[in-house]
């Protein structure tokens, strides 16, 4: 955790409601984000749930996994497999799109989102 | 430090060229400053697609680049302002608004104009050219209300031109030609015949040899009047007599012009004056017009080289073409006309199905020289690297035009005979080489990869199977053995998978992956072993559903916008008038648009996720079941009405397509299987079009396997005759299992048996003759399968813990998804369009 961004953390869910090696959609402040509990690295990750490469909202219905050397974690979208980044939102199939990324951290069972401050 | 003087290049045309010539000399180096002058208010689009904008395109999807490119590359752009003179001595441009521009060097990249000739009438309303998007608009005005329209002109432009009055709905299209055939300059006198009978078929007139004296109307055309007396009354006419180049500015100053027009250049495409170029189809090369896009990119590529010190030159062009016209293949390829003695020729011909192929070999029968394909035109490709490259005939140089016959064909091996020199996509200038050095030294695998890294495939797509085949032959000859593995997660193949989790005991996916694989899985081993569980235990798959694909996490076919579609089974599509109420009545309640499937069933779409359980409850208490829709499994069983009602019925079809469906019915496979069975020879089923179809023989049943529609159909082959019904199913319990087993993930039937070792024969060996001895294990493993069938839906709608993952909120279930939006049709609704 290199840069440290003023958030208001906002409990969401039951940790245990997120399906392991898998998301969940959760409606925080409006918006839809997707929840993932990537449970085999014990890890948790949260996106936008909108896919950008046809504005569908499924992100957290895709299946999660990990790619290269390095093992990024990433999520492919259902429509059409475009898979990105959870660590950075990037788009892992070369495409220009991104998506947003959010703070998240999981305490007494309960999951938490980070949202800007302010 | 002063800096070096930066020398400007100044383009007068922003056409497909010369939009051309500004990325390939950008691509060779920036030192240039780059001013564009285009006269029409656009930038550069694609007008060999014109056409598709009739089909839906906009002005937007034909652009070559937008107007945001030509900024990010720093070139100096002035739209819808012609040059008007060129000052030669000065060294400078003046256009229409005042601007002077100097120039280091010039590139002229006009274009041409339509060329209309000078018939008496061609001013009046309703006349017009094809040309610009501009004259497409004022096309697409006038058919909306023409009842008959006429196109002038029978060569490759007037038919694009008709077909563009067909797809605009004018009732009645006529073609006129002076000469006595169509696309004279193209293709030979029988090739010309073939291509009139299909186009007439398809609804156009063709008027040959006719000569038109005057158009007729006060200031509306309203008939046209030929030499030979007789009048065609129409109400529109679109001219496509053939191109003039536009070279009046060329001509104005001074520049040498070719008598029939056109600015004369060198193999430099250096005009008279050598610090002036021009390029496409305004330049005269050799005493030749090239009115194509690919040379035109060509001659853009020499100056571009030129300009940097490169010594390419142009000299001269192969006119090969292919395209499809109204639906119909065209190609001429090399030189279609060469006659005795000095070629000699073979001819196919099928009048019956409109296809009419001739190739002109070398009299020693050595080399291929050209030829001309009508109706399919697959081989084009091939015959014109062929041609281009002079490689050496095969004894049996008529296999060109009909396949090899008899003896195994050798698919991908006749593209990686050819030189590296090859020109293989002549739109982007992509050799061989190019494409198979790609392969091996940037590791490129996949046609798109290829796209992004050298443009191969981008123009006209036409040789996109040509590097498809050229990339899988590289591949393949780069090792003697391409290990087939299922990603980068797992070493093995599908089918070795299969057989260790076996071995093994393993049931679940992570089991797997701590066994046999590394990482974490991703999105293509994750159901590839969801399957081969299933294949083998054939479990609940929810119990694992975040490694299942989303439509089985869903146990329902995800749609646009994110809705699901709804299918119950109809076994062998035998439904009651009850079940029908049922169906209506759900649908009607959870506001699903309902439609006939092409297996004979009902789909019903637009389901929000967290409806799904609901709207099963009500289907399974009204006594239905999943459909499997969502699965790779097997869909329907389509069936005729055969013997019950059918007075030329050999065999009750329906009852055996239910059985055969309730047997295989939720078991997962590589991929979806469909059937069909027939209660005679007519074939209503459509049985030969499915992975196993089923056809009534006086005898008994015959067994085909292995065919699909889809986007390359291919015909089921006959496996078995005249069995009984239980020699049938258990002939089927072996084939399917033996699939379910060995193929790859994602490999319909028809791929599979392609890609078997032996065909058919050695399918058959294995099925009917026992040859691998397997077939008791098969049949067990079959037996094992069909005792575990369940109702995937009735298990989640009486499990609350399941049915509490159908919700689109984790944190609030109850709240549909608000981006889902739909507007009606027809008394129904749809999906929005993204």
């Amino acid at each position: 955790m290199e840069t440290v961004i003023d958030v208001a953390w906002v409990a969401v869910c039951q940790a245990a409601d997120i399906p392991v090696d898998g998301g969940a959609c959760a409606l925080v402040e409006g918006e839809q984000i997707a929840i993932f509990n990537f449970a085999r690295r014990g890890e948790w990750y949260a996106t936008q749930n909108l896919c950008p490469h046809k504005q569908q909202m499924a992100l957290a219905r895709g299946m999660i996994g990990s790619t290269g050397e390095a093992c990024e974690p990433k999520v492919a979208c259902p429509f059409h497999k475009r898979t990105f980044s959870l660590l950075t939102g990037e788009c892992l199939n070369g495409d220009e799109c991104s998506i947003r990324t959010y703070p998240i951290k999981v305490e007494n069972g309960l999951v938490f989102i980070g949202l800007e401050a302010g | 430090m002063v800096p070096q003087p930066v020398p400007t290049v100044v383009v007068i045309g922003n056409g497909m060229v010369g939009y051309k010539f500004c990325e390939k000399l950008l691509a060779k180096t920036p030192a240039f400053n780059l001013v564009v002058f285009g006269e029409e208010p656009r930038v550069a689009y694609d007008r060999v697609h014109l056409s598709e904008y009739f089909a839906g395109k906009t002005a937007d999807d034909l652009l070559m680049a937008p107007l945001q490119w030509y900024h990010d590359q720093h070139i100096t752009l002035h739209l819808g302002d012609a040059v008007q003179e060129i000052d030669r001595v000065s060294q400078t441009v003046h256009a229409r608004s005042g601007l002077v521009q100097p120039y280091d060097y010039l590139v002229l990249a006009t274009g041409s104009s339509a060329f209309v000739p000078d018939i008496p009438g061609v001013e009046k309303a309703g006349v017009m050219v094809y040309r610009t998007i501009e004259d497409l608009e004022e096309i697409k005005a006038y058919a909306a209300t023409a009842k008959r329209g006429a196109v002038l002109g029978g060569g490759l432009l007037g038919l694009e031109a008709a077909k563009a009055l067909l797809d605009l709905g004018v009732p009645e299209t006529h073609v006129i030609e002076f000469a006595p055939r169509l696309m004279p300059r193209q293709i030979d006198a029988a090739g010309s015949q073939m291509l009139q009978t299909k186009l007439e078929a398809l609804g156009l007139t063709i008027h040959l040899s006719k000569a038109t004296a005057s158009i007729g109307g006060e200031d509306k055309i309203n008939a046209l009047h030929f030499g030979d007396g007789s009048v065609l009354e129409v109400d529109m006419l679109v001219i496509s007599a053939g191109i003039r180049p536009r070279d009046e500015l060329a001509k104005l100053a001074g520049l040498e012009v070719g008598l029939r027009g056109g600015i004369v250049v060198n193999d430099e495409m250096q005009t008279s004056d050598p610090r002036i170029f021009a390029i496409g189809e305004c330049a005269l090369h050799g005493g030749m017009i090239y009115g194509l896009v690919a040379p035109g990119y060509d001659m853009a590529e020499v100056v571009a080289s030129q300009l940097t010190q490169g010594a390419r030159a142009f000299t001269g062009y192969d006119m090969s073409s292919k395209l499809k016209l109204i639906g119909v293949d065209v190609a001429s390829f090399g030189d279609p006309f060469i006659a005795e003695p000095h070629s000699r020729s073979i001819v196919f011909e099928d009048a019956h199905s409109g296809v009419y192929k001739r190739i002109n070999i070398s009299p020693d029968g050595k080399y291929l020289l050209g030829g001309v394909l009508i109706g399919d035109a697959e081989a084009y490709n091939l015959l014109l690297q062929t041609v281009n490259n002079k490689i050496v005939l095969p004894p049996h140089p008529e296999d060109l035009i009909l396949g090899a016959r008899g003896g195994e064909a050798n698919e991908g091996a006749g593209v990686l005979s050819l030189p590296d020199e090859a020109l293989v996509c002549s739109c982007e200038a992509v050799t061989k080489g190019a494409i198979c050095g790609a392969v091996t030294e940037l590791g490129v695998t996949t046609v798109e990869g290829m796209k992004k890294c050298n443009k191969a495939g981008t123009g006209c797509g036409g040789c996109v199977p040509i590097v498809k085949d050229l990339i899988q032959g590289t591949l393949k000859a780069q090792g003697a053995y391409i290990k087939n593995v299922l990603c980068e997660h797992f070493d093995y193949s599908r089918q070795e998978l299969f057989d260790l989790l076996k071995i093994n005991d393993i049931r679940t996916y992570d089991a797997a992956l701590d066994h046999f694989g590394k990482g974490d899985g991703c999105e293509t081993c994750k159901p590839a072993i969801g399957s081969i569980l299933s294949g083998l235990w054939n479990d609940l798959i929810i119990k694992q559903n975040t490694i299942q694909d989303t439509n089985d996490r869903y146990l329902a076919n995800i749609q646009k916008g994110g809705s699901y579609s709804v299918v119950p089974r109809i076994a062998a599509g035998e439904v009651t008038p009850e079940q029908l109420m049922v169906i209506g009545h759900v649908a009607q309640k959870y506001g699903l648009y309902t439609k006939i499937t092409g297996g004979q069933r009902i789909d019903m779409f637009g389901a929000h996720v967290s409806d799904l359980p609901d709207i099963w409850e009500e289907l399974i208490n009204a006594g239905f079941e999943s459909g499997h829709a969502y699965g790779k499994s097997l869909r329907t069983v389509k069936s005729c009405v055969g013997s019950t009602w059918c007075r030329f019925g050999l065999h009750d079809s329906v009852s055996l397509a239910i059985e055969i469906e309730n047997r295989y019915k939720g078991i997962r496979s590589p991929h979806k299987l469909k059937s069909g069975v027939s209660g005679c020879v007519r074939e209503c089923a459509e049985a030969q079009a499915k992975d196993f179809g089923i056809i009534a023989t006086e005898k008994g049943w015959n067994l085909y396997v292995c065919g699909n529609g889809g986007a390359k159909p291919q015909h089921a082959q006959l496996l078995a005759t005249d069995v009984d019904k239980e020699t049938l199913v258990r002939y089927l319990d072996r084939f399917l299992m033996f699939y379910i087993k060995t193929a790859d993930p994602l490999m319909r039937t028809a791929t599979w048996l392609n890609k078997l070792e032996g065909g058919l024969a050695y399918l058959k060996n294995v099925v009917i003759n026992d040859s691998l001895g397997i077939c008791a294990e098969l049949e067990a493993e079959m037996a094992l399968l069909i005792q575990n069938y369940h109702c995937e839906w009735r298990e989640v709608v009486e499990n609350p813990e399941l049915r509490r993952q159908f919700t689109h909120f984790v944190n609030a279930p109850t709240l549909k998804d608000p981006s889902i939006e739909f507007e009606p049709v027809r008394g129904q609704k749809i999906v929005k369009a993204w």
